[in-house]
């Protein structure tokens, strides 16, 4: 949740401490002093832009809600790279309802993080004329905006958006997922219908409970039942059907899910009720009926608001872009939907845009990011003629390609749609809730037959009674909201550490794992922070200045990571940068305050000849044609990774590494993960896979598989358990059973642990349950169940339940580390 | 005794005009976020009131 403090108290930021770093007013990025306005700093034009445009229409407020709420501005973004949004067919496919006056679009913002960003997107129509009014639904990220088409576009609302910072995802689902908020809505309205006839059949009957069983007025008596009978008429035909509905479809399937032993409880309860309403006989238990269609309704209400907020079902579309600039023959420039891509198109892809088919590069030179395909975030070059793979990101330049596989055939997609590995078969092994339930079912049926046999025997006239009583008292309620509480609770736990799962059965399949496997790039070492060295002669002041000026001016990884520890060991200023130029794949260089200064690859910097085989990433650097030495950029490992890899082996987990990179990390890998854990280097994707796929096949293993994003989809979709490691937990990773924020790595111990509680807690709530069973079956098998004890001891016992499962979760978490 | 009819008719009749009430809140949208009024409500109301 965002800090609301802030908003209690605007406070105007204090003036920014002397010292020669400092931080972004906008974004919050540590940066240096030479930007400013105001008495505010700025660590690049963007941001300063962005505040600029912001007190320009009086919106300063932004920065007063919350500190430094902005998002760093990555760079301009491309004129054009929106331009499919003039498409007719994207508008239609995005716009949801439109008069001519008044257009009505959605759309999710994973950006969006505070009170701040609410307060902005919601004064949208301040900046942008024609934003008729904007709203934002924080807890789902998304903003519903409503737009006068005459006056302003589609395209025009999503460059701001893009612009301040949120850029929207905008993806091929957005046109087609729209009617699940129906669904939510069905099921409020049968909790609410449950819960008032619960209230009032209870009030109405208290005068037969209080009497035990006659009332001196004998009509009161029967308009008392009649009453109770018509409140439960809609509990039983509309609250309850999902129960009925859901309880068929697996009985047509040949299947007793944990639904139909709930539905017979249900119709043997509203059945008896009715005969002995109808027949005078009785008061019926339709209390308890209404009382048990509630508890469920609100246990499965609760299991989906806990699912709510991760929308796990993206496919490999997500990530690609809605359009793309087609280059016709006559050179002039279309925009066109990536599905309707054909082969043989030219298509212009520019900085920072992904490449959404296997294409051949034509023209321009490539500098391209595979991070999304294979991990690796080192940007490689690559030169006319060359094959490049969808998902690829060009950076630099703009490049025009040729396509050779249509989207749906290309590398990524295929890797995706793999029969072998994406045929949802995964987890196949059914929850161990649903044996429990039919050993109950059995047991309960095995009773209530023979009090049928005892009572034929001794008392033909008790038989009926005594058998629906122990059908109706013997619900297998309470097995089913302790399951959903427990884990619904789990789940919680785990996401407040920044572990997102994608559903209660993630927890089982993670408490039967025996085998850990990490991927190393990303998961076991930051991506984004470097142990970095200088060898070489000693720099001065001066050159370190030099040096910093040249890599601020790149957003490479590599001169950032060199920027941000410049800047944090040395506490550099920059200096104004002349003829700044960028080689792809090859380093930077400028004239800066009459020096020339060269930052890059060995070959780069030093000549041709001098390519250097390190098992380390270095860069050199050079000042008016001196090499003054270079960087070593080794792997930095996050903390904790020792303890955790020893807690995981102590417990009897094997814990396998495999790197895509070389063997180079051996002997650091040795020392986390102890010598005899198998360490496997130089894997590529289909390898992991592989690998995966024989401990699992051969050996018999439970796999857990720790790796990062769409580099290792393939292998996390075959591990029983796959998780991915993302430094931006806003992105989902679709192969993935669950989602780990980068920073929680070393968590990993502790998160085992607890999901081996989370069994031990069920199993324990599944006792008390069955006491209460006992207790009920007790009174039915003798024929004694009156209306009260049911009244009383159905919903206690859900109570107890809950409350137990509850509490005993929060305390687990607590003893296993997990805040 | 008959007023005791009366009584449970008005009550439940009341009830049911707060279910009535539940449910139309539901259709009107109230129960989707649960979050965002709660910081909204915080905001001045004209934005242009802090033009500095």
């Amino acid at each position: 949740m965002p800090p609301l403090e802030a908003l209690a108290s605007p406070t105007m930021p204090a003036p920014a401490p002397q010292k020669s770093s400092t931080k972004c007013y906008h974004c919050g990025e540590t940066c240096d002093r030479s930007l400013t306005e105001g008495s505010y700093y700025f660590c690049c034009e963007g941001c300063k832009f962005v505040y600029g445009l912001l007190k320009e229409n009086g919106l300063c407020n932004y920065y007063d809600l919350s500190s430094t709420p902005g998002i760093k501005v990555k760079g301009r973004f491309a004129s054009d790279k929106f331009a499919y949004l003039d498409n007719e067919e994207v508008i239609g496919k995005l716009i949801r309802f439109t008069d001519g006056k008044q257009s009505h679009l959605n759309f999710y913002l994973p950006q969006m993080h505070c009170a701040s960003c609410i307060w902005l997107l919601e004064n949208l129509h301040v900046i942008q004329p024609g934003v008729l009014y904007s709203k934002t639904n924080f807890g789902r990220k998304e903003i519903f905006i409503a737009f006068d088409p005459t006056a302003t576009t589609l395209r025009k609302i999503v460059e701001l958006l893009a612009f301040v910072g949120y850029e929207p995802h905008i993806t091929f689902n957005d046109s087609e997922k729209k009617r699940e908020k129906k669904v939510v809505r069905q099921q409020i309205y049968k909790i609410g219908v449950a819960g008032f006839a619960f209230s009032n059949i209870m009030m109405l009957s208290f005068p037969e409970y209080f009497s035990s069983g006659n009332i001196d007025e004998h009509y009161l008596e029967r308009i008392f039942n009649y009453a109770n009978l018509l409140l439960a008429l809609p509990v039983f035909f509309y609250s309850a059907n999902e129960f009925f509905i859901s309880a068929w479809k697996g009985l047509r399937q040949k299947w007793l899910n944990i639904d139909a032993p709930i539905a017979v409880s249900i119709l043997m309860t509203f059945s008896r009720s009715v005969y002995e309403i109808l027949s005078g006989t009785g008061a019926g238990y339709l209390d308890s009926m209404c009382g048990i269609v509630l508890f469920m309704l609100v246990g499965r209400w609760f299991q989906n608001k806990t699912y709510d907020s991760f929308s796990f079902d993206r496919d490999y579309k997500s990530y690609f872009p809605l359009g793309v600039t087609v280059l016709k023959e006559d050179g002039t420039e279309e925009a066109k939907t990536i599905s309707s891509l054909e082969k043989g198109d030219r298509i212009l892809v520019r900085h920072n845009e992904m490449v959404p088919a296997d294409a051949l590069l034509v023209k321009g030179e490539g500098n391209i990011d595979y991070s999304f395909v294979s991990g690796e975030n080192t940007p490689v070059a690559r030169q006319k003629g060359d094959l490049i793979y969808a998902g690829a990101r060009q950076l630099g330049g703009s490049m025009e390609m040729e396509v050779i596989k249509t989207v749906s055939q290309s590398y990524i997609t295929q890797l995706w749609n793999n029969n072998d590995v994406f045929d949802g078969q995964k987890n196949k092994d059914k929850s161990f809730i649903h044996p429990w339930s039919r050993y109950f079912t059995a047991v309960l049926f095995t009773i209530a037959a023979t009090a049928g046999v005892y009572w034929w025997v001794v008392n033909p006239a008790n038989i009926l009674p005594a058998v629906t009583a122990a059908l109706i008292v013997a619900c297998p309620c309470s097995l089913l909201l302790s399951a959903t509480f427990t884990f619904g609770n789990m789940l919680r736990h785990f996401g407040k550490n920044k572990l997102y799962m994608k559903n209660a059965s993630v927890i089982e399949a993670l408490a039967r794992v025996d085998t850990v496997i990490f991927d190393k790039t990303g998961t076991l070492t930051h991506s984004t922070k470097a142990a970095i060295s200088f060898k070489g002669e000693t720099l001065s002041k001066r050159e370190l200045n030099l040096v910093y000026s040249l890599a601020k001016e790149s957003t490479h990884p590599l001169s950032r990571m060199i920027k941000d520890y410049l800047l944090q060991t040395n506490h550099t200023e920059p200096l104004p940068v002349e003829y700044f130029k960028e080689l792809p794949g090859k380093g930077l260089e400028a004239m800066i305050d009459g020096h020339y200064v060269r930052v890059g690859s060995a070959s780069f910097v030093k000549g041709p000849s001098e390519e250097v085989s390190s098992a380390f990433t270095q860069v050199w650097i050079a000042i008016d044609g001196h090499c003054l030495g270079y960087y070593t950029l080794a792997n930095s490992y996050r903390d904790g990774v020792r303890e955790m890899a020893g807690n995981l082996q102590g417990d009897g987990y094997r814990v396998h590494v495999l790197s895509g990179d070389n063997s180079a990390e051996r002997k650091n890998l040795q020392y986390l993960f102890g010598a005899q854990a198998p360490l496997l280097f130089n894997q590529s994707p289909q390898s992991k896979l592989d690998y995966i796929k024989e401990l699992k096949d051969q050996k018999g293993l439970r796999v857990l598989m720790l790796g990062d994003g769409l580099n290792d989809a393939g292998a996390l979709k075959q591990s029983n358990v796959g998780i991915a490691v993302s430094e931006n937990t806003s992105q989902f990773t679709p192969a993935s059973d669950a989602i780990l924020d980068s920073s929680q790595v070393g968590l990993m111990d502790a998160f085992l642990r607890y999901a081996r509680s989370g069994k031990r807690i069920v199993t324990a709530s599944f006792i008390i349950s069955i006491l209460y069973n006992i207790v009920g079956l007790s009174f039915a098998v003798r024929a004694e169940l009156s209306p009260m004890v049911a009244a009383i001891l159905m919903p206690a016992s859900s109570i107890t339940i809950v409350a137990f499962v509850t509490i005993a979760t929060s305390l687990s978490a607590k003893r296993k580390g997990l805040a | 005794m008959s007023v005791l009819v009366i009584l449970i008719a008005i009550s439940i009749l009341v009830a049911g005009g707060f279910l009535a009430a539940f449910i139309w809140s539901v259709k009107k949208g109230q129960y989707d976020d649960d979050y965002t009024p709660s910081v909204r409500m915080l905001f001045d109301d004209n934005p242009d009131s802090t033009k500095s």
